[in-house]
């Protein structure tokens, strides 16, 4: 898993079966220290309840599939969770 | 599976089932020679590794259900094990 916020959402009328009213969001992997890092890609969103700015956790390849209502579903990055904190430990 | 160095904690109360009552450890992974590759993971804890400890990451998904016993979670890293020591052939 990693660490991603959620800039945006998708909207897809004509979508495969298993998707129809499956949140589609925009996310932006991070970091530890939360910058930016690579692409962002189109997730699922498997807790339905993240939200634009959300902090949250996404799971890539198969497993995403697993964090739908009903997998396995296509897609290949998912929400599985939104984070309250992260905590950081010194050396 | 991959050497880490457990860096950190990420908490998340709402989350999909299998992560509830589970600590996910943020993983700086490491190479031969303990130094960080840049690379990094948050892994389900499944040993109860600390701070600061090298640990083994394994990063595949029918593993880590098989090791949380949770047959259909979204889940693909766990931490399996924490190590004491790397021994190199020169």
């Amino acid at each position: 898993m990693e660490l991603a916020r959620v800039t945006g959402t998708v909207v897809a009328s004509t979508i495969y079966e298993g998707l129809e009213g499956v949140r589609l969001l925009i996310v932006q992997p991070l970091d530890r220290k939360l910058q930016p890092r690579g692409r962002p890609v189109v997730a699922a969103d498997g807790v339905a309840m993240a939200a634009p700015d959300d902090l949250v956790t996404i799971v890539a390849s198969r497993e995403a599939s697993l964090a739908l209502p009903a997998p396995p579903g296509p897609v290949d990055h998912a929400i599985v969770g939104i984070v309250d904190a992260v905590e950081e430990w010194s050396r | 599976m991959k050497i880490g160095r457990v860096a950190g904690t990420v908490v998340t109360t709402i989350c999909s089932p299998v992560f509830e009552g589970r600590a996910l450890l943020f993983v700086d992974l490491l190479d031969l020679d303990g130094k960080e590759t840049g690379a990094d993971v948050i892994a389900v804890d499944a040993v109860g590794a600390g701070a600061g400890e090298t640990v083994l990451v394994l990063d595949e998904g029918n593993g880590a259900r098989q090791v949380l016993e949770a047959p259909n979670a979204p889940v693909r890293a766990v931490v399996v094990g924490v190590i004491d020591e790397l021994e190199l052939q020169k």
